[in-house]
């Protein structure tokens, strides 16, 4: 409703705003270098905060606090689907049709190139922000192209549950750092009675977004990149087999269960749960639902493994941007620093769980208390690589699932899948 | 304003065809009554035409204007990114036929694959949806107890969304699901492979058999009883009046459910995306290609696909209505024109 009656404001609108940011032009940026500096943010008044539906109930009261101290600059919150690929189809419409409807928008981390190079979103005066202060990773997915087009407001991060009850009983100490001693604890536990007919280890390995992500993971811990750090994809390497290769050998010899191939977050997680499962790389947010299940007491968190240590996950999350069609962008600019500030992603990591972007919450006694697998969240974000942040993302990502599946479901090697998939992202983001 | 004159539907015309007084067949007595009423009618025709202009208008913007505007875009390109900026250009280039000659050459196995697809899924849940349907309408047309009941539910399927039913059945056909426990066996039916196929196919039959079911049905109600005696008389036994009577009598009805369903089962979207999943080889269908286009903004080979599809539908409609003289328009038919027969030999009498 909201929506309807906002877009039928005038476009006049929209050209005043164009008129003052041309005449207005780098009067109140402060930051940034490179090509096109920012955008000017002038104007106050309403605007709207546009993100996915909000199911925990701890945006609104956020935005009221904002109401209650800006009464002339209100904020609106429009509420978008929660699935993503109708949140981002709707965001683009509204950029199509150069709409002024909708100010701040909650993207996706993967969306942030795509945005920027369609000049949806504004350039942001960098050194207005506490980047510092921030996870490093998750400050990369705000960027395009060395400038910064959002900010971030949450992040995620893989993590490996485990079985503590089960390692304990096979006599194994810590949890795994590589897949080798992942798979030598599995084959322990499974010579226990109490293991019999339990998987060892799943993710998401559907053809959906979450085979991108742990694709993208197997890759970066086996050493391996999907695109170079120039954006350039790399990935025909023989550390993206390595990784590709656990992936598929796992699923060969039954360390990863032949069903996973179906599994979305949400069947690991009961799987999981059902003690079908002694590891499982899933985000946060299972946390407390395993807390809740037959396993509660019995499990606990670890970074994800990899090759030879560590592995790095990818990373989830969402960023604040300014639609370059709207208007009164001096208020979404305060409310982008308003919404990402320290106090605010507090009460959201509290009332939400929502993982925040800024380094010292993970280490603050008081909320490690409620959440004990922050220690574990930050090492993961840390070491994480975002997924490829090139600008045809639907295409890349379509690229990676269709031959990634394409090896785990023993249809192509790994090294005919590989090397497909290299000329498909070198198409894709040649274009 | 000449027309606005004009009286309405020339009583004097319905009186000597003693034809019902419906507006729009007035046009029709210009071929027999002789010249005198052709030149009456050049007037009823403006008329005709005024009153049937809002339809067109509506109908031009919404089904002519954005079948011509999608004509149009699938000449365009993607927009090109600008290496030195990084940004995307505004505007998208004139390729001409480019777009299609790319879905045939460049991308002409995905194509392919998703043409297959579609025609498989077409002619298989079609097949399936006719004899079910026609099987559940003799059963909801018996006259028994519970019979409100069992109409009921066989109309539920229907009733449902088809998001919603997509949904319901990918909880049957989980890895852990029913199907499996009620088979006994361990299939993914949501991962690549035919197992995929047979899973939107079972679906969609479920969901869709019913409305074949029940347009026959109402074909079914209009039968009169007297020609099942008179078969009964005959002798004819159950499978010769089914055969002899329901079937040929029931015909025009089925054919325009069959048609309806083959141009619903050419778009087939939602089932298999939400089902199986997008981007899923085994159950890709052409409708599935344009949206993939046009979620990553490519809106020019998007409207190319979608251009195709439509092409593709109208070609089996007009096959449809050439090849079975299935009686869409109400008058181009053979039941109706033995009618129009009918009546001009009643008019003749009349006049006689």
């Amino acid at each position: 409703m909201k929506t309807r009656s906002t877009r039928a404001i005038p476009s006049a609108a929209v050209l005043t705003v164009g008129g003052l940011l041309l005449t207005a032009c780098g009067s109140s940026g402060d930051g940034g270098s490179g090509q096109a500096g920012p955008a000017s943010f002038e104007g106050r008044g309403p605007i709207s905060y546009v993100a996915a539906k909000d199911t925990t109930g701890t945006i609104q009261p956020l935005i009221d606090r904002w109401n209650k101290q800006h009464p002339d600059e209100k904020v609106t919150f429009i509420q978008l689907p929660t699935d993503a690929d109708a949140q981002r189809q709707q965001m683009i419409q509204n950029a199509e049709t150069k709409s002024d409807a909708y100010t701040v928008l909650s993207l996706d981390v993967v969306w942030t190139s795509e945005f920027a190079a369609h000049q949806w979103i504004d350039r942001l005066p960098e050194k207005q922000f506490p980047l510092g202060r921030m996870l490093e990773p998750v400050v990369e997915t705000a960027k395009y192209r060395d400038g910064l087009y959002a900010v971030p407001h949450s992040s995620d991060g893989g993590m490996l549950y485990y079985r503590t009850d089960l390692l304990k009983k096979a006599g194994v100490k810590a949890p795994p750092k590589t897949w080798a001693e992942m798979k030598d604890a599995c084959a322990k536990v499974q010579k226990l009675p109490e293991g019999k007919g339990v998987g060892c280890y799943a993710g998401q390995f559907q053809k959906y977004e979450g085979l991108t992500v742990n694709f993208s993971e197997a890759v970066h811990s086996a050493g391996g990149v999907v695109t170079g750090p120039d954006g350039k994809p790399d990935v025909d390497t023989p550390e993206a087999k390595q990784g590709l290769d656990f992936l598929v050998g796992s699923l060969k010899d039954g360390t990863i269960p032949k069903k996973a191939v179906t599994y979305l977050e949400e069947d690991g997680r009961q799987a999981f749960q059902n003690g079908k499962l002694v590891f499982l790389r899933n985000w946060p947010y299972v946390y407390s639902h395993a807390q809740k299940s037959d396993v509660r007491g019995k499990f606990a968190v670890a970074p994800l493994p990899g090759l030879n240590g560590p592995g790095s996950s990818s990373l989830g999350g969402h960023n604040l941007a300014v639609s370059s069609f709207a208007k009164n962008k001096a208020t979404a600019l305060d409310f982008i620093k308003f919404m990402t500030s320290e106090q605010s992603t507090e009460t959201l990591l509290k009332e939400a769980s929502l993982a925040p972007p800024y380094a010292s919450l993970y280490d603050d006694q008081q909320l490690i208390d409620q959440y004990p697998y922050l220690p574990v969240l930050k090492e993961s974000i840390v070491r994480a690589v975002p997924r490829p942040r090139v600008v045809p993302y639907g295409d890349v990502t379509a690229s990676i699932q269709r031959e990634a599946y394409a090896a785990l479901t023993g249809s192509k090697s790994s090294a005919d899948a590989l090397k497909a998939l290299q000329a498909d992202l070198q198409k894709s983001v040649a274009q | 304003m000449s027309h606005t004159r004009v009286p309405p539907p020339s009583p004097d015309a319905d009186v000597v065809t003693g034809a019902p007084a419906v507006p729009a067949r007035t046009e029709r007595p210009a071929p027999r009554g002789g010249r005198r009423t052709v030149r009456a009618t050049s007037g009823t025709a403006g008329m005709a035409a005024l009153l049937v202009s809002p339809t067109l208008l509506v109908l031009a913007v919404v089904v002519l204007y954005p079948t011509v505007m999608a004509l149009h875009e699938s000449l365009y390109g993607p927009k090109g990114l600008d290496p030195e900026t990084g940004f995307i250009s505004d505007t998208e280039p004139f390729v001409g036929l480019q777009n299609y000659a790319d879905i045939l050459g460049e991308a002409g196995e995905r194509f392919w694959n998703a043409f297959w697809n579609t025609t498989f899924f077409t002619v298989v849940t079609v097949t399936l949806e006719t004899v079910i349907g026609v099987a559940m309408a003799l059963i909801m047309h018996k006259a028994f107890r519970g019979r409100g009941f069992v109409r009921a539910g066989i109309l539920i399927p229907w009733a449902v969304p088809t998001a919603i039913s997509g949904l319901l059945w990918r909880w049957i056909f989980n890895s852990d699901g029913v199907a499996n426990a009620l088979l006994g066996r361990q299939i993914l039916w949501t991962s690549e492979g035919f197992q995929a196929k047979l899973a939107v196919i079972v679906a969609e039959v479920w969901k869709t058999a019913p409305f074949i079911g029940l347009l026959v049905l109402a074909g079914l109600q209009v039968i009169p009883k007297e020609v099942y005696e008179a078969a009964r008389i005959d002798g004819a036994g159950r499978a010769r009046r089914f055969w002899h009577v329901t079937l040929p009598l029931v015909k025009p009805a089925l054919l325009v459910a069959v048609l309806f369903r083959c141009m619903d089962a050419l778009r087939m979207f939602d089932l298999p995306y939400i089902l199986i999943g997008a981007q899923k080889n085994s159950v890709e269908t052409l409708s599935m290609l344009a949206q993939n286009e046009a979620s990553n903004v490519r809106f020019g080979p998007a409207s190319a696909y979608a251009v195709i599809l439509f092409v593709y539908v109208f070609l089996i409609a007009l096959a449809f209505v050439r090849l079975l003289g299935t009686d869409l328009v109400g008058d181009t038919g053979t039941p109706e024109r033995s009618r129009r027969f009918g009546r001009r030999r009643k008019s003749a009498e009349v006049t006689a």
